[in-house]
């Protein structure tokens, strides 16, 4: 038992060694929310090592001494029914712990769902991310452009990411830029990111979809500003609009390369937020009715036959 | 799809194909055993028509360790997969099957059936009780489960398994994206297993409540009765949201209503809501009879009481409570905002403070004690370390923002595997051992044991912290592969050769049955660990009512009392004792429960409608039933006694 508690310490031990030095993704930040979080966790690895710690020390402590074979045949322990200070102890401190926890928690719960911090006097750059079986489409609505899975964004600068789904329920998540959010076909979330350093980063949807899944990732190129304005230029002089039928055709299920267009498809296939969400069935609109009839009708008519 | 469609074999892969082979071979066998050793009769009138709550608790154990198995090949042939980058053994949707059904097999008919195992035998004994309340629903609830078992089963040569993940979110789990029939058997099977689950909840909170014997107070109770009191409060509450639940997604797959559909006004998140508020207690479902499980072997080798029984029965109360109001947790990252999740991240982590209580309380359970270490003392004790460092990653969860990054990746695997294992299968495993000799009549061997218990507990050490690691560097869960440019490689391999220890460590156990079935001495006493509570003070093997005489009880540890105080534990004397009478009639109308089942999930209309007219038939003859009982008269209890060692007085 001796051993087995050590070698378990230890190991807890390498591995508490191992996130705070290699370069582990989620430990390694490129953004003001990732910042926080990567913050959070090693808090909570540092506060938790020190419960693990005191329980394997007891532990140990406890076995070595009252052993059987430590002790004489006529040993008889005695009845004990508690102790108010003990018990004092232990549930004092880990109520101290889970309040100075749950300050941390709330604080930086409110952090990471806000317009980072340091760019909050300026407006920030909307990109909507939608997922389809089992690509992303992101339309850049101000800019006027949309990119099939990979995003350029701008460097120092505030991100807002309305998410939502064409299909199963995923989660669009950028580990060194921020945690995930989930985003569903009948409502609109928004995810606040924004990057420090340029650099080209992972993208993926982390929430289970189907056959596709594995493969539902996109690439993120973090470039300083100035890059990123004459990248929206490029493509704006050099790349084709996308027409409702290029839209339609996009949205079967399976994988595909990078896609880059001139137009979005924001105007023909509204996000359903708004009068359009799907929370608002009392509230609509005639004509988003039909729009939301006709995202239905696309469901139907396309019937993402896995099989397919 | 095609009526006949829906058949299909689901995957032309040759491990189906084995299976299937396996599977008929196994019940020729059976069916050719049986009939050879003409025991049709012994098995129906000693074991499917049984009542006695002793004989249901081992068919519910032999199930559940059949389930570990299927559950277990699962686990191996995922881990097996992504031991390697781009691994091609298995394809996207075998996968994506695979990963559900040992989510649903491990967590509804293996854990389940284990924690009801050990509640069924120990309980009534536990309580001095002769039954459960209700005995022949107690025989219902577990032919409703086990023909569950099955009808979920068959899902993987028949028609294809559910493939949307054990928590089913639609839209995924819908007609449109999911056109198997997998999802259909799980929206079914899961209803029927949960029907038996609920009626136990009634039968054994009735049990416990009513059936105590003289002088067992509720604060006198053995504390694994008091977990199981709980573990039944919670099942009331929990599983009527599970039915309801699966009776929507059952309706919205077969007959196109919309409540999870993302149009016409249905709600993929209700989904998600309703699956939690039962889910989440579910989770507490199964660890507070493995945290009674642990209050009674501690004590019983340290030698010494249980320290801060108070404490620790609040602890449960509080723990019970708690597990309803965590549900948001599963889905901080839906976008519900700060507020919501500030609330539910306290909640979540306040759970970590009667946890911590439990533990600590088990720790000077240890102080001044005697400490003898057997097998399952051994599952007790490596329980403590490794349900730590599960629990204080859970805590690490429960910190919202953090969870935006944990969510869906592997480090959450690790954090459940690393509370589930240590806390349910180390302590049904140490329950079993522990009681093993009570059931059977012989003790398990203890050096196969240790083996048995090193090689689960370092398997699953080493299966299960290199998540922590890889799901930190941005490995999401449920992907069946990855590219070797991630770095995933090293830290999956890993897991594997742990998975591969576990694998081993569950092999020697059902090893090490077979060995002591044929080497163990027969001649135990009927307390062979020198314990503390009832189930011991009466003979093994336990004869049909249990006690002969009534116990008269006045303190948790009566019959450690009795022994070292001399308390008169059965005063008085024999008496006629009334027993109920076995019945058919759950078990036949489980089986027409799994046609109805089975019926359903192909859309069999005609089919469906003569098994539910079947299901009213077993009904009303119940309903018009005179069935007193019998009773065994006190000629007959003094010669069973004599011939069981004499009577204990």
């Amino acid at each position: 038992m001796k051993i087995k508690g050590t070698l378990i310490l230890l190991m807890f031990a390498v591995m508490t060694v191992l996130t705070g030095c290699e370069p582990l993704m989620i430990l390694n930040p490129k953004g003001p929310q990732a910042q926080t979080q990567a913050d959070v966790i090693l808090l909570s690895i540092g506060i938790m090592s020190f419960i693990v710690i005191a329980v394997f020390a007891i532990l140990i402590y406890m076995l070595v001494k009252y052993r059987a074979s430590n002790q004489s045949d006529d040993y008889e322990p005695p009845h004990i029914e508690g102790n108010h200070i003990v018990e004092g102890i232990i549930v004092g401190i880990p109520v101290l712990i889970v309040i100075v926890l749950s300050i941390v928690s709330v604080r930086s719960n409110y952090l990471v769902e806000a317009t980072p911090e340091g760019y909050e006097d300026q407006d920030p750059l909307v990109v909507y991310a939608q997922s389809s079986n089992w690509k992303w489409h992101f339309s850049y609505p101000e800019e006027g452009i949309e990119t099939v899975n990979y995003l350029y964004i701008p460097t120092d600068r505030a991100l807002e990411f309305k998410l939502y789904s064409e299909g199963p329920i995923t989660s669009f998540w950028v580990p060194q830029l921020g945690g995930q959010k989930y985003a569903m076909s009948d409502m609109v979330t928004t995810l606040h990111l924004a990057a420090d350093a340029p650099g080209e980063y992972m993208g993926r949807n982390a929430n289970f979809s189907g056959e596709g899944f594995a493969e539902n990732t996109f690439s993120v190129n973090a470039v300083p500003p100035d890059e990123f304005d004459e990248w929206v230029d490029e493509v704006q002089d050099t790349a084709k609009p996308l027409t409702e039928d290029k839209y339609k055709e996009l949205l079967e299920p399976g994988h595909l390369g990078q896609l880059t267009f001139s137009s979005t498809h924001l105007e023909f296939s509204p996000p359903p937020e708004g009068e359009h969400g799907g929370h608002n069935h009392g509230s609509s609109s005639e004509d988003s009715e039909e729009g939301n009839m006709d995202m239905d009708h696309e469901n139907m008519d396309e019937s993402h036959d896995p099989s397919e | 799809m095609d009526f006949f469609d829906r058949f299909a074999i689901p995957h032309p892969s040759p491990v189906i194909y084995a299976s299937m082979v396996a599977i008929t071979l196994t019940l020729v066998a059976i069916v050719a055993g049986v009939t050879y050793t003409k025991k049709w009769g012994y098995l129906w009138r000693e074991w499917l028509t049984t009542v006695d709550h002793k004989r249901i608790g081992m068919m519910y154990l032999i199930s559940a360790l059949l389930m570990l198995f299927r559950g277990g090949a699962d686990a191996i042939m995922m881990r097996a997969q992504t031991a390697l980058p781009e691994n091609t053994l298995l394809d996207s949707q075998h996968y994506n099957e695979i990963f559900t059904t040992h989510g649903v097999v491990m967590i509804i008919f293996m854990a389940m059936a284990f924690i009801m195992a050990l509640m069924n035998f120990v309980v009534p004994l536990q309580i001095g009780a002769r039954d459960v309340a209700f005995p022949r629903l107690n025989a219902l609830s577990f032919w409703l489960y086990f023909w569950g078992a099955m009808l979920f089963n068959i899902s993987f040569v028949i028609g294809g398994s559910p493939d949307a993940g054990w928590t089913s979110y639609f839209p995924l789990a819908g007609n449109e994206f999911s056109q198997s029939v997998g999802t259909n058997y799980y929206m079914i099977a899961i209803q029927i297993a949960g029907l038996g689950t609920l009626i136990t909840g009634i039968n054994f909170i009735v049990t416990i409540l009513k059936m105590r014997a003289p002088g067992m107070t509720l604060m006198k109770m053995p504390m694994f009765t008091w977990s199981a009191l709980i573990t039944n409060l919670i099942i009331v509450f929990a599983f009527p949201v599970l039915t309801v639940a699966l009776a929507m997604g059952t309706i919205d797959r077969l007959f196109g209503g919309n409540f999870f559909t993302t149009t016409d006004g249905g709600m993929d998140m209700l989904w998600a809501n309703l699956f939690w508020v039962w889910g989440h207690p579910e989770v507490y479902i199964l660890i507070l009879p493995a945290f009674g499980i642990y209050s009674e072997i501690i004590p019983t080798f340290a030698r010494r009481n249980l320290y801060g029984y108070k404490s620790m029965v609040a602890s449960i109360v509080l723990i019970s409570v708690l597990s309803f109001v965590v549900w948001v947790h599963h889905f901080f990252t839906m976008g519900q905002g700060a507020m919501v999740n500030s609330i539910f991240s306290i909640t979540t982590m306040a759970i970590a403070i009667p946890t911590g209580i439990k533990i600590f309380n088990w720790l000077f359970t240890l102080w001044k004690g005697k400490i003898t270490i057997t097998v399952p003392m051994l599952y007790s004790l490596g329980f403590i370390p490794i349900f730590t460092i599960g629990g204080v990653t859970g805590v690490m969860l429960g910190m919202s923002a953090a969870d935006y990054q944990y969510h869906n990746t592997m480090f959450l695997v690790a954090h459940f595997h690393l509370v589930i294992i240590p806390g349910v299968v180390f302590a049904m495993l140490a329950g079993l051992t522990y009681w093993w000799p009570k059931m059977f009549g012989f003790m398990l061997n203890e050096r196969i044991g240790k083996l048995s218990f090193w090689l689960i507990s370092i398997g699953t050490c080493v299966a299960f912290f290199p998540m922590f690691i890889s799901g930190l560097d941005g490995q999401a869960r449920r992907m069946y592969t990855y590219s070797e440019a991630t770095g995933f490689g090293i830290w999956n391999m890993i897991s594997f050769v742990g998975a591969i220890m576990l694998a081993a460590g569950f092999v020697t156990i059902v090893y090490n049955i077979y060995y002591s079935t044929r080497y163990a001495s027969r001649d135990i006493s009927s307390d062979p660990w020198d314990a503390r509570s009832l189930e011991w003070a009466t003979h093994t093997p336990v004869p049909d009512y249990n006690f002969a005489i009534t116990p008269q009880v006045n303190s948790s540890e009566a019959f450690w009392d009795s022994k070292k105080n001399g308390h008169k534990l059965f005063p008085g004397e024999y008496k006629e004792i009334h027993m109920p009478n076995n019945s058919g009639v759950p078990f036949i109308m489980s089986a027409i429960f799994f046609v109805l089942g089975f019926a359903l999930v192909f859309s069999i209309w005609i089919l469906a409608v003569i098994a539910l007219l079947g299901i009213f038939a077993c009904l009303a003859h119940r309903s018009f039933e005179q069935d007193h009982g019998y009773h065994i008269p006190v000629e007959e209890v003094k010669e069973t006694e004599e011939k069981l060692g004499g009577a204990r007085q």
